[in-house]
Formats: C-alpha cells, structure tokens, sequence
C-alpha cells in the first residue's frame, strides 16, 4: 500500500469511522492509555521541559545541515563494508531494493515495522518480483493476512480491531483454533513467524535513528522482530526517511528516551539495537551483506519553507494519542498511513492538495497537539498554515466551506443585509425547530444536526433588545 | 579487513538538499554545545548501592526476575537457577568473564541432569544458530547495564553472538555489579568517545530492557512475542 489508503472521499471516510463504535471506543481508550503514560513518564523525569527543549534544538540543527550530516553517514556506512543509496523517488528506491534482492535469488523477506516502506509501497513491488514478503511486527502481521487491511496508528497499526477479530482472521486465514486470549493469539504468532525468521534470505528493516558519526541505525523495538530480522538472514536492507538521522551516538540517546517516553511511557522499550554495518570478521550471526536506502519521496520540498520542521517529526504519536479529533473518526478516515494532526500536516506536503486538502481541517487547531509533541513541532500553526495556502494560493477551499463563508460575506457586506439575513432565520428555520432545538437541518447544517442537535435562532435578537432597553433606559 | 562499500546518486541528491536549504552544500559542521542537558542530572549523585535499588525497582516494572549473589556463589546459583527455571538446554557466550567467575564448568556440571549446554563457536557457524532456536535458557554477561531504564547492553564480537540474547525462551543476564550506570547517557558517551578516538563500534549493540512484549492486540500487555518469554539479572558482586 502506499502513503493512500482507499479511494473513497473524505467524508464517507469519516462517516464509516464515526459508524464504527469498536473502533471508537478502541481509540478512545489507546489514547487515553497512551497519553497518561507519557504524562506519568515525563512527570517522573522532572524537568520534561528542558528534555523538550534539547530534543527541538537537536532536530532543528540537523535539519538545517541535513545535506551534511547525510554525507556523513554514507561515508561511514561505505567504510564498514556497507552500500547506500540514495533514492529520489519511490520508484528509485524499489527498484534498487528489488534488484538486490534479484541478485541474491532471495524468495522469502521478512520486515520489521517501517512506515517509509509502506509509504514508497515496497511490499507490493517485491511481491511482482516473484518474493514472498512477511510483516513480522505483530500489528502489521495481523493487517497482512487480513489482506492487507491499511493500519490506523503508527504505533499500535491493529488498534481498530477488536481480539476477536484477530481470532477470526487467524482462524479463516491460518486455520487457528484457540481462542481470542491475546497471549495465545500471540503464541501463536511467535510459531508461525518463527519459521519464517529462520527461513528468510532476507531482512528489510525501517529506521529511527541514523547515526552519522559511525554510519550506524538504530531500531526501536518490542517484540524482538527487528533484532529477528538482522539476525538470521544474510542480506539486511534497511530503508530510511532522509530526516531519520543525528549527528552523534549522544543525540540518538537523548531523541530515543524521549521518543519512548512520548510513544508509550516506557523509559525504553524492551530493545534498541544499533547496527553499524554487515557483521564482522569471524561474527556468526547478523547479516554478511548491507544495504541502506535514504529516501527523499518529497521531503526535500519541505526543506526551506515555512513547514520545515514537519522533518523535526520522531514519530511517536504522541500528537495522534491526544487529538480530539482523531478520537471520534479514527486512522483511517485520514486516508493516508500517516494520521492524526503529524498526518493532516505531513500527508498534503508529500501527496499534494489535489487529494488531501480536507486533512488540515480535520483539526479544532486546540493545539494540544502542539502541547504533546516531544521537540516542540508548532503542529496546530502548521494546519492553520495549510490553510490559508489552500484557500490563497490555491484557491481550493472545501466546498462548504467556500459556500458558507459567501453566504457569511453577502450577510454580512452591509447593516441591511445583516439586518433582513438574522430576522428571517428565525423564520426559514422555524419549519426544522422542535422545542427551540433543530434535529434535522437543511444545507450546511445537516451534517452538524446529523449527530447532534442545534439550537434554534431565537425570535428576539440582541440587536432588539439592546435597542427596546437603550429606548426603556432613555425614558 | 573487507572492502569498502558502494554509495550510489549521493552527489544530485545532495545537492537537491543544499538548494532547497537555500545554500550550498556543507563540508564541514561544528555541532554546537546543547543549551539544554537534563539527562547528565538524572541519577547523577547516586551511589553504586543506590543505583543496585533502582535497578531492582525497575525490574519490578518490566516483568524481569531479580537475583543477587556474590561472586562466590555464582558457579552454584546459576545451575540451580537453571533447574528451576526448568532449562533442558542452554547456550552462553564464549566470552572470557564465564571462566573469570568459575562458570566454565558448566557442561559438566549440568550433564548429569541431562542439560545440553552449547558454548558459541565461531568456527562451526550454522549449529550455533540451530541450537540457539531451540534453547530453553540463553546466558550472556551484560557489558554495561543501565539502573534507570533496567536494561542490560550488549557489545556484539566474536564469542558474543547476537542470539544467545534472542532465540532462546528465558534470558539469563549476568551483571557485574561495576558495569552498572545510572542511565544510557553514559553507555553513548563511552561509544562516542570510541568514535572520536577512531576505534571500531560493535557491529551490533543491543540494550535490552526484559522480556520481548507487545500491546498491539487491544492495548493489552502480552509478555513474550519473538523474543525471550521471560528474562532473569543475576547481579553479582565484582571478582
């Protein structure tokens, strides 16, 4: 799948998310779990703010020389016997990656969890080169033999299924007969994919921090699927968004406690592995072979304008766990594998307005977004900046919106209009009003009244009253 | 000593960066000194008998097993732990420190319960990994081990295979009590300081706090996925 997922427009996205009452209750209660735990964990450091602070300045100086800092790593990665390429484009990435693969005679790729490989859509060209690719991080594994469901969470990818969803998918798919217990549901799982580890010729892993000073990646992990994947197979790739990177071992340490702590509470996750390299002389385990991939898909555009630090991003969803609006109509209804505020700011500046100028305006802009991020991304000012360039450069402003904001300015261009426009909504309105409450509007009100009510315009205006009292006052 | 490896469009895409950047491109960085540094202060005046407690009160947290033991009687714990831990098959590290603390002899003294023990063996490259997968106990020495998070790092070698610590159901990880630190600040500093002096980093290094986890099936904690199911300190008083 690439960064889209589905086909269908917006609202029928967000109207099957606000359908969806497992789902719902599902992401209210991740998010209320994810959010306490980082509140738990940054109150138990002390001092978050400072940690905050450190995290934006270390984002924000190697951004500013990523050109620099890229080099770097290239140039450390070639000398530990490893090869790097640099892809532009998806289609250069993939091609590279499956001609690798090609040349090894690999038939079986195991991953571990990586957004930039869904985004640039790697399964799907390894699987027209003949490979047989498998998700090994439990979420993901779940959604690929689900066939392919799209993930709603960048953390927790499953998070709109329920456990006897999962039973269900194991059992049609797999011919599991346990039951919906998550811990044999997992067992299970371990089985199944350990066979494939050991089987793997092999691994493709994402990245959350390069190191540039010794060309090392680190990976963030759980479940044990990453350190599986550069373990056994002979070839490991590994695929990174170009701002996956900082300078030195002293950055990676401080960016991976807050990116644990802001994703999940935890002070570390079970493990983080750094990797410099193919394995040494007289290694045994770990890959012969190396490959990293530096993927642009984009980003560069962003670099030099006023959304450059969207790159800052180390994504944790801390931004997603406290959105409001993410709550109620889910990952999906984003359309796009990013979600949530990262996702409305991220997705338009890598897949254009043309298919995603809705997602700037799934926000409130309350900006606890903003509050929650980990290196101080001003998230809610991005959306808003999305908007204005939607509405003046581009001239793109969703339909209701257009509608009702010429309505608001012929209402609003002189006293009389003004005037005649709040003295008959009492009446055009009245028809729909029930008890002083409308539960079925017409025109731009029907999708607010579809889930709630509106008050109905009250016969007396402030501007009577002000005018009968100032007249009563004057007596 | 091998080859140097290939680097493929670095120059065009580089150069992509610098113009978007708005400059040219840039051969040469200082990195600046951080104004902010709130991770030297955590733990910073804690006494090795203090960062033992926080240790173990982490542990607590992360579902890991906590034994303490003096140097003497580690040769007689760790094969009763295995015992009890129900191990019928082990494999450790060929790593100096086995024999330093009198656990070479552990094939011989565990044969007699008909426990398979396998020393990693770079000279025979397949059977370590066959034997690793169907282990019941994997048994390394931790290399530097970090109080405030629970986790014990792991510098990849020869001797030191990557999945001693990973294949096998139960992880034994033993702990000098001298290699404890407050937090993995210190564990960065010391691999930058290698960097800077020109030293080789360990093609692999892995902090490992517990057992393998998920929550990606409803949120609720599973303990053991592809990972060790259960993971076992044994902290141990210097020789």
């Amino acid at each position: 799948m690439a960064m889209k997922i589905g086909d269908k427009p917006f609202k029928e996205r967000v109207s099957d998310g606000i359908g969806n009452s497992f789902m719902r209750g599902a992401v209210s209660s991740a998010q209320g779990r994810l959010r306490s735990g980082r509140l738990n964990a940054a109150e138990e450091l002390g001092n978050w703010e400072e940690w905050r602070k450190l995290g934006e300045e270390i984002r924000a100086h190697t951004i500013e020389n990523l050109d620099y800092y890229l080099e770097l790593l290239s140039e450390n990665v070639t000398k530990r016997g490893g090869h790097v390429f640099f892809a532009e484009t998806a289609e250069e990435a993939n091609e590279y990656i499956t001609n690798v693969v090609k040349k090894k005679n690999g038939k079986k790729v195991v991953k571990s969890k990586s957004m930039v490989t869904e985004e640039i859509n790697l399964n799907e060209a390894l699987e027209k080169a003949g490979c047989e690719v498998i998700e090994s991080d439990l979420g993901e594994w779940i959604l690929q033999v689900d066939d392919h469901d799209p993930p709603s969470h960048i953390v927790a990818p499953a998070l709109h299924k329920n456990k006897e969803q999962i039973r269900d998918v194991f059992r049609d798919k797999l011919g599991y007969d346990k039951t919906e217990k998550p811990e044999e549901l997992a067992l299970f799982a371990r089985e199944k994919l350990r066979e494939e580890f050991l089987q793997a010729d092999i691994g493709v892993t994402g990245c959350n921090f390069a190191i540039a000073e010794s060309g090392t990646v680190s990976l963030v992990t759980n479940e044990g699927n990453a350190r599986m994947v550069t373990t056994i197979p002979k070839t490991q790739i590994t695929v990174m968004g170009m701002e996956r990177i900082v300078p030195t071992w002293e950055e990676m340490e401080v960016l991976v406690s807050m990116l644990t702590r802001a994703a999940v509470g935890q002070k570390l996750t079970s493990y983080i592995t750094a990797l410099t390299g193919p394995k040494q002389e007289g290694e045994v385990d770990g890959p012969e072979d190396f490959h990293l991939v530096i993927v642009d898909n984009g980003r560069s555009k962003i670099l030099g304008t006023a959304f450059q630090s969207i790159l800052h991003c180390i994504r944790c969803a801390a931004c997603i766990n406290v959105c409001p609006v993410y709550r109620h109509v889910g990952g999906h209804s984003y359309g796009s594998i990013y979600p949530g505020p990262v996702g409305a700011v991220l997705t338009p500046l890598l897949g254009g307005y043309e298919d995603y100028k809705e997602l700037p305006y799934a926000s409130t802009l309350c900006a606890a977004c903003t509050e929650a991020c980990p290196v101080k991304i001003p998230l809610h000012e991005h959306l808003l900046r999305h908007r204005q360039e939607i509405v003046e450069k581009e001239g793109k402003a969703p339909i209701f919106e257009n509608l009702s904001m010429k309505a608001f300015s012929m209402g609003t261009a002189s006293p009389s209009m003004y005037n005649i426009g709040s003295k008959l909504a009492p009446k055009a309105l009245g028809a729909f009003a029930k008890d002083d409450k409308i539960s079925d509007g017409p025109g731009p009100l029907k999708n607010w009244t579809e889930i709630r009510e509106f008050p109905a315009p009250k016969k007396d205006r402030f501007r009577d009253l002000y005018k009968k009292r100032k007249k009563e006052r004057g007596k | 000593m091998m080859g140097a490896g290939q680097v493929y469009n670095r120059n065009s895409f580089l150069d992509n960066l610098a113009k978007n950047l708005g400059r040219d491109r840039r051969r040469q960085v200082e990195k600046p000194a951080w104004n902010h540094n709130p991770q030297w202060d955590v733990l910073k005046d804690a006494s090795p008998d203090e960062l033992v407690e926080v240790l173990k009160q982490q542990c607590l947290r992360i579902h890991t097993d906590v034994h303490e033991t003096v140097s003497a009687e580690l040769p007689s714990l760790i094969p009763h732990l295995i015992k009890e831990y129900g191990g019928k098959s082990v494999v450790t590290w060929d790593d100096p420190r086995f024999d330093e603390y009198g656990l070479s002899g552990l094939t011989g003294e565990l044969s007699g319960d008909e426990i398979a023990v396998h020393v990693w063996d770079c000279e025979v490259v397949e059977e370590n990994l066959a034997f690793s997968a169907t282990a019941d106990v994997g048994i390394t020495f931790s290399d530097a081990t970090l109080a405030e998070s629970g986790t014990v790092v792991l510098f990849s070698d020869k001797g030191k295979g990557r999945a001693v610590s990973l294949l096998p159901v139960i992880y034994f990880a033993i702990i000098p009590k001298s290699t404890i630190v407050p937090r993995m600040t210190q564990v960065a500093k010391q691999v930058h300081d290698k960097v800077e002096k020109g030293e080789p980093v360990p093609s692999c290094v892995n902090f490992i706090s517990g057992p393998s986890n998920s929550a990606d099936i409803e949120m609720n904690l599973i303990v053991g996925v592809h990972g060790p199911v259960q993971a076992v300190y044994i902290i141990v008083d210097d020789k």
